[in-house]
């Protein structure tokens, strides 16, 4: 196989900044990424309706994973209200397609933006507090926002749950798994390219500036109080939208499944997957989602032999979740992107590593 | 208006309130000595009560010798945590040390609604429970007792900080580690045993409550209470802790009065203490007793 030249540097040559901050480092990632897009057009024709269904899965929770990064891994801030704000993007799309006879696809958006006012007021405290404060802030956010679906019949159809009308474009219904998944594969795209080329922006390079040194930011200039609400309507905004993707798949919202444990998962898929890191977020959510699915199967072959673990299984997949949050903070802090990363560096100069 | 109702509930969120602050206490114990969150305080108060439940249930001991057994057992425990998981986090960043007792208390709380059940398991009758009149207010003795246990562990908490060679050195610890070190005191044991006194404390606050509404994984909610109680009273505050439990207590109560009475929100009771939490924070977020955070540059 002829690689060219430029397929894999063995060195750090760039000499621009403009060459640092390109999205696809080599021609070769760029035609991989291409090469990658391709087989996920053709993946839903070829494979059945449950392989569609996980990455289906994948793409919604992906996109809310990925704000939360923005807020934690880029900005710095934690956040441990996440799912209400997932929560609140499907049911404000619910609410804006049954309500106002707006069509589903101008509504996902809408309800993104409905959920960045939220997410905002909910940063303000943002502005004066940090870290571990921080944390607790948007846990009580967690918890009020919680209480709010459960209450407001006319927002979120109250402990009943609202119904949310599937997506229809040009007279065509996107109600399969297998139409539905272009959509979604559509908005990953468009939102993992925005909020990459966001971070190479001003803007992103302030919230890095802020997480790594909130003091020297201010002094050069970087308005705290403003990039930090900033990084949770921004964060909301890709939760809202992620979420609204969510109820229009399900096709039914209710607030049964927007606990802290989905706030805790989001945490889980950026902290295994790499925090600071776009790429990342799409591996750990990958690896969140499939986790319980493996699980499964594990439990089909071992559980004959051992029918005490088949009937605990619901129980085990949670605590795979706490275990795998433990292990990889031990073990693996910066995440799947980081070893990605070493296997790349180790290939780069093969067979002379050292 | 219910002026009797109002003060049985002011009453039962004393009551309540104590043992909020008792819990708040060894949270702060935590934080205080060792700067980690626990997130798994309430797994804590769980996992003691449910070994309590099955030592005095499935192995049929007699009380005082399955509450020993229990108390040992958590010291263990706290010993185990601190320095198997948490030693080497030692040094990370605050949101992964946050994560880490989050990933610890889904990992508790799953494993223990596995090994028994979801379902609220009753304690074996210990005390005799009957209902005693003081000042015209009926009080179940068990309430008595509970609010009797926590000022006794108070009242402990208090003497080994302030008398045992120990406790100085914890103190000590808390005060600055660099300099507590260069005098000879060993920080690594003075944090494992931050974890062991925080894990027996909460064993002892959950058998408690345990013996009062039987055991089952609500128990661990009371973790979450413990950010209200803790925040207000400020986090690296014991005294804080307290009042800041008791003030959550009673306002708990008083909230599910002013919802019976006027608002019918049906959850109140639950939430109150959030929205107290968020104006704490953004107002005073230090609470009432902690010291205010000085950065140096």
């Amino acid at each position: 196989m002829a690689l060219s030249a430029d397929s894999m540097r063995c060195g750090e040559f760039r000499t621009t900044y403009k060459a640092d901050t390109t999205i696809f480092p080599t021609p070769m990632s760029r035609n991989f990424a291409i090469a990658g897009l391709i087989i996920l057009l053709i993946v839903p024709q070829v494979f059945d309706a449950y392989f569609t269904n996980l990455l289906i899965q994948i793409g919604y929770y992906g996109i809310a994973a990925l704000g939360l990064n923005i807020l934690v891994g880029f900005t710095g801030q934690i956040s441990l209200g996440h799912a209400a704000f997932f929560g609140f993007g499907a049911f404000a799309s619910a609410w804006i397609s049954n309500n106002f006879g707006i069509p589903v696809i101008l509504a996902i958006p809408l309800a993104g933006l409905m959920t960045t006012a939220v997410g905002m007021v909910v940063g303000i405290p943002a502005a004066r507090i940090k870290g571990l404060y921080l944390a607790i802030a948007t846990l009580a956010a967690q918890f009020i926002l919680e209480d709010f679906f459960n209450r407001a019949d006319w927002f979120s159809g109250g402990s009943a749950g609202s119904l949310a009308p599937p997506l229809t474009l040009f007279g065509f219904s996107f109600d399969t798994d297998k139409s539905y998944f272009y959509i979604v594969l559509a908005f990953v795209l468009v939102m993992y390219l925005a909020g990459t080329n966001m971070l190479r922006s001003r803007d992103g390079r302030a919230f890095v500036a802020v997480r790594d040194h909130y003091l020297s930011a201010e002094i050069m200039g970087i308005n705290l109080t403003k990039y930090r609400i900033l990084a949770f309507g921004v964060s909301s905004f890709y939760a809202g939208v992620g979420g609204a993707l969510f109820g229009h798949y399900l096709g039914f919202v209710s607030a049964e499944g927007i606990t802290i444990l989905l706030s805790i998962q989001f945490l889980a898929m950026i902290i295994i997957g790499g925090l600071g890191s776009v790429m990342g977020t799409l591996m750990g959510t990958a690896f969140m989602v499939l986790l319980p699915e493996v699980m499964d199967g594990t439990m089909k072959v071992v559980g004959g032999y051992l029918p005490g673990l088949e009937r605990g299984v619901s129980y085990l997949k949670e605590m795979a979740i706490g275990l795998a949050i433990v292990l990889f903070l031990i073990f693996e802090p910066d995440g799947l992107a980081h070893r990605w990363k070493q296997i790349k560096a180790y290939w780069k100069l093969y067979p002379f590593s050292y | 208006m219910n002026g009797q109702l109002l003060l049985q509930l002011v009453i039962n969120g004393v009551i309540i309130g104590v043992l909020y602050g008792v819990v708040a206490m060894s949270f702060v114990l935590i934080y205080k000595s060792t700067q980690v969150v626990n997130f798994a305080q309430g797994e804590f108060l769980l996992i003691g009560a449910w070994v309590c439940w099955a030592l005095l249930v499935k192995f049929g001991l007699p009380f005082w010798l399955g509450f020993l057994i229990t108390l040992a057992f958590m010291f263990v425990f706290g010993v185990l945590l601190q320095v198997v998981v948490l030693r080497p986090m030692i040094g990370e960043p605050i949101i992964s040390v946050i994560m880490l007792t989050i990933g610890l208390s889904i990992f508790f709380q799953a494993g223990l609604s596995w090994i028994f059940g979801e379902y609220v398991q009753p304690f074996p009758r210990v005390f005799d429970i009957e209902m005693v009149t003081i000042a015209g207010l009926n009080v179940q003795t068990a309430y008595l007792m509970s609010f009797v246990i926590s000022l006794l562990i108070m009242v402990g908490f208090f003497a080994f900080f302030k008398y045992s060679r120990m406790g100085l050195a914890m103190r000590a610890t808390a005060f600055d580690q660099q300099v507590a070190a260069s005098l000879g005191i060993s920080v690594h044991r003075v944090f494992a045993l931050a974890w062991a006194i925080s894990a027996v404390v909460s064993a002892v606050a959950g058998v408690t409550i345990g013996m009062i509404n039987g055991v089952s994984s609500a128990l661990s909610f009371i973790g979450i209470k413990v950010f209200p109680a803790a925040i207000l009273g400020g986090l690296d505050s014991i005294i804080g802790a307290i009042i800041g439990g008791l003030i959550i207590g009673v306002l708990e109560n008083v909230a599910q009065f002013v919802d019976g009475e006027w608002l019918h929100w049906g959850n109140l009771y639950n939430i109150a203490p959030f929205y107290v939490l968020v104006i704490i924070l953004m107002i005073r977020p230090y609470g009432l007793f902690g010291t205010k955070d000085i950065e140096r540059i």
